[in-house]
């Protein structure tokens, strides 16, 4: 099998539009050129040697944790960790607060909806140490219901990990709310919020979320380079790292800091907050055309996740399209040049659709026609134009041929 | 989403997803068959035109529709295509990996398109040789390594939702007549 082949047989459409910006993303140029010097030129050395390069390196790791704690209204630089990933940081929060408390163990509390990289170190948690994993249900719309939460927390609970926003269908959690209920039942639960698709798109406040202890951020949701992540931890949270080796920079993660990659995350940063209200109010209103566009130009069409917009992350679509099955149709979109993913099962390598999809009570045949666009500044309104000339017909192919139709012989 | 795997599909994959030859419903058919389900995520109907000639049974026609991925349609429609003309008994003979390499590979993980294309077209000749009344003998009467992956795959979507606590909203269906979808 050759993939060079399949690229070929593809062609390059002659215009793309990138929707996927859930899986990977969009790095601009500016991100780009601020990471080039860091390979060869300035701070290419060890941030945790005594020479100027490595000085220089050190420099970037301080600065970029400078500019989190103003962007996030509080931190010291001590309570950012800088990993290589989104996936890293809450397998860091997760396995590290099992680390911490094996002897005591617990209950770890997950929301159904979180991603995999909480679901399942906490799950290993339960397998290695034998904590208890408890999965907090979610409603239709994947919001975590406060009493719910109050009644599931007790005195055994040792970790609770509720997303900010929902990285599949956008739903935003009441997080200081959530926090605040763990905490009032049992002050010596951690509280951990998975922020990745929260971050650069919210408001988000540390001073205003006192019983966050843990929050997650990732560098490729804000259109930095792939590759890193941070978890802020809240001093005198206890955490043990989960990967041992030599430290540098970091107490809770060894390894040398890829410091090129975090120089283009700072810019990113810096790019996304420069003018966020402008930002944010042009991914609402390019996700809000998205979302119209389709519901009305294509019939037989779920929304997933909340339909009150303000409960909704400003960047997220995720929609069904009933009778097609989402990987056919990340492909036939592919073909005309509109990237997209998909929740079905056929992407993965399970025969189960996305368990966020399920979670909110979306029927299998439901999820396997789900299809999970984002929005970014960097689109344009001709963007959404494009993917809405493109997908009605996509979505009609398919269907001509589907053996899935409404009252159709099975 | 759920864990994730590289899917490189064949140049001919590719082709047959766009252009699938053979697509649609036939109307005249003598037999019609389904395998999966929309809750599988894969579900393959074959339509069959039979033909006897000199006491034996051919495929004069065949055409499919397809719910599924890429690598199901492209499946599908190679199955139509190789199964045309073909007797009845040689078409039985017909296995998962013949059409696998016909389509110039598939990823392991979508081997199960190709096992559902194959075992719709078994369900689709035992249907027509229960129609007429006759077991030739050359037709078997256990079933076939595709026809127990397909009825496999379709009790696991039925486990899961009544595990889940869903209703069940998809009749699977079972030989002979076509049963109703949700």
């Amino acid at each position: 099998m050759s993939v060079r082949e399949l690229l070929e047989a593809h062609g390059r459409p002659p215009r793309e539009v990138y929707f996927d910006l859930e899986n990977s993303g969009y790095v601009p140029r500016e991100v780009v050129e601020a990471m080039v010097p860091y390979f060869n030129s300035v701070g290419y050395g060890h941030p945790s040697i005594t020479h100027r390069p490595g000085w220089e390196a050190y420099e970037v790791i301080h600065e970029t944790k400078e500019l989190l704690s103003r962007v996030l209204g509080a931190g010291g630089l001590g309570e950012f960790t800088i990993v290589h990933s989104g996936t890293e940081a809450n397998n860091l929060a997760i396995l590290g607060h099992a680390l911490a408390r094996r002897e005591r163990r617990g209950k770890i509390l997950v929301s159904a909806i979180e991603h995999l990289s909480v679901i399942q170190p906490a799950e290993l948690a339960e397998k290695l140490f034998g904590f208890r994993v408890v999965r907090i249900p979610v409603d239709g719309e994947g919001f975590v219901d406060p009493g719910v939460l109050q009644e599931l927390v007790d005195r055994e609970t040792s970790l609770v990990s509720v997303q900010t926003v929902n990285h599949e269908i956008g739903t935003v959690q009441d997080v200081r709310e959530l926090s605040r209920i763990v905490k009032e039942v049992n002050p010596s639960a951690v509280f951990h919020t998975d922020a990745a698709d929260a971050f650069g798109r919210m408001p988000l406040d540390l001073r205003r979320l006192e019983g966050v202890d843990m929050l997650t951020i990732s560098s490729h949701k804000v259109h930095g380079p792939r590759g890193v992540g941070v978890l802020f931890v809240r001093e005198g949270v206890e955490l043990e790292p989960v990967l041992r080796g030599q430290l540098s920079s970091e107490r809770l993660w060894p390894g040398v800091e890829n410091v090129p990659l975090i120089a283009g995350f700072r810019k990113a940063v810096e790019l996304a907050f420069d003018g966020f209200e402008e930002h944010v109010s042009r991914m609402r209103g390019l996700r809000d055309a998205l979302v119209r566009g389709l519901v009305e130009r294509v019939p037989d069409v779920l929304l997933n996740g909340p339909s009150d917009f303000g409960r909704r992350a400003p960047d997220n679509a995720n929609l069904s399209f009933l009778y097609v099955e989402g990987e056919a149709l990340t492909v036939e979109l592919s073909l005309h040049g509109v990237y997209v993913a998909s929740g079905s099962a056929c992407t993965s390598r399970i025969l189960e659709p996305s368990h966020v999809l399920l979670a909110i009570g979306r029927k299998h045949e439901e999820a396997h026609g789900s299809v999970l666009l984002k929005t970014s500044r960097y689109h344009a309104v001709e963007d959404v134009e494009y993917a809405l000339e493109v997908f009605p017909k996509a979505v009609a192919r398919l269907r001509s041929i589907s053996a899935a139709r409404p009252g159709s012989p099975l | 989403m759920s864990t994730r795997i590289p899917l490189p599909y064949t140049p001919r994959v590719l082709e047959l997803f766009r252009n699938p030859k053979n697509a649609g419903p036939m109307e005249d058919a003598d037999v019609v068959e389904s395998a999966g389900s929309p809750a599988c995520g894969d579900m393959i109907r074959l339509y069959l035109k039979v033909s006897e000639r000199n006491g034996e049974e051919f495929i004069e026609r065949a055409t499919f529709e397809s719910y599924g991925c890429a690598a199901n349609i492209a499946a599908a429609s190679i199955l139509t295509e190789v199964v045309t003309g073909k007797s009845m008994r040689e078409a039985w003979a017909v296995s998962w990996r013949e059409l696998a390499d016909e389509l110039g590979g598939l990823p392991p993980i979508k081997y199960h398109c190709s096992i559902l294309a194959v075992g719709a077209l078994k369900r689709a000749i035992r249907s027509y040789y229960g129609r007429v009344g006759r077991r030739p003998d050359w037709l078997p009467e256990s079933l076939t390594i595709e026809e127990r992956q397909t009825l496999e795959e379709e009790k696991m979507i039925e486990m899961l939702y009544s595990g889940r606590g869903f209703r069940i909203t998809v009749a699977f269906p079972r030989g002979g007549s076509g049963d109703q979808g949700s």
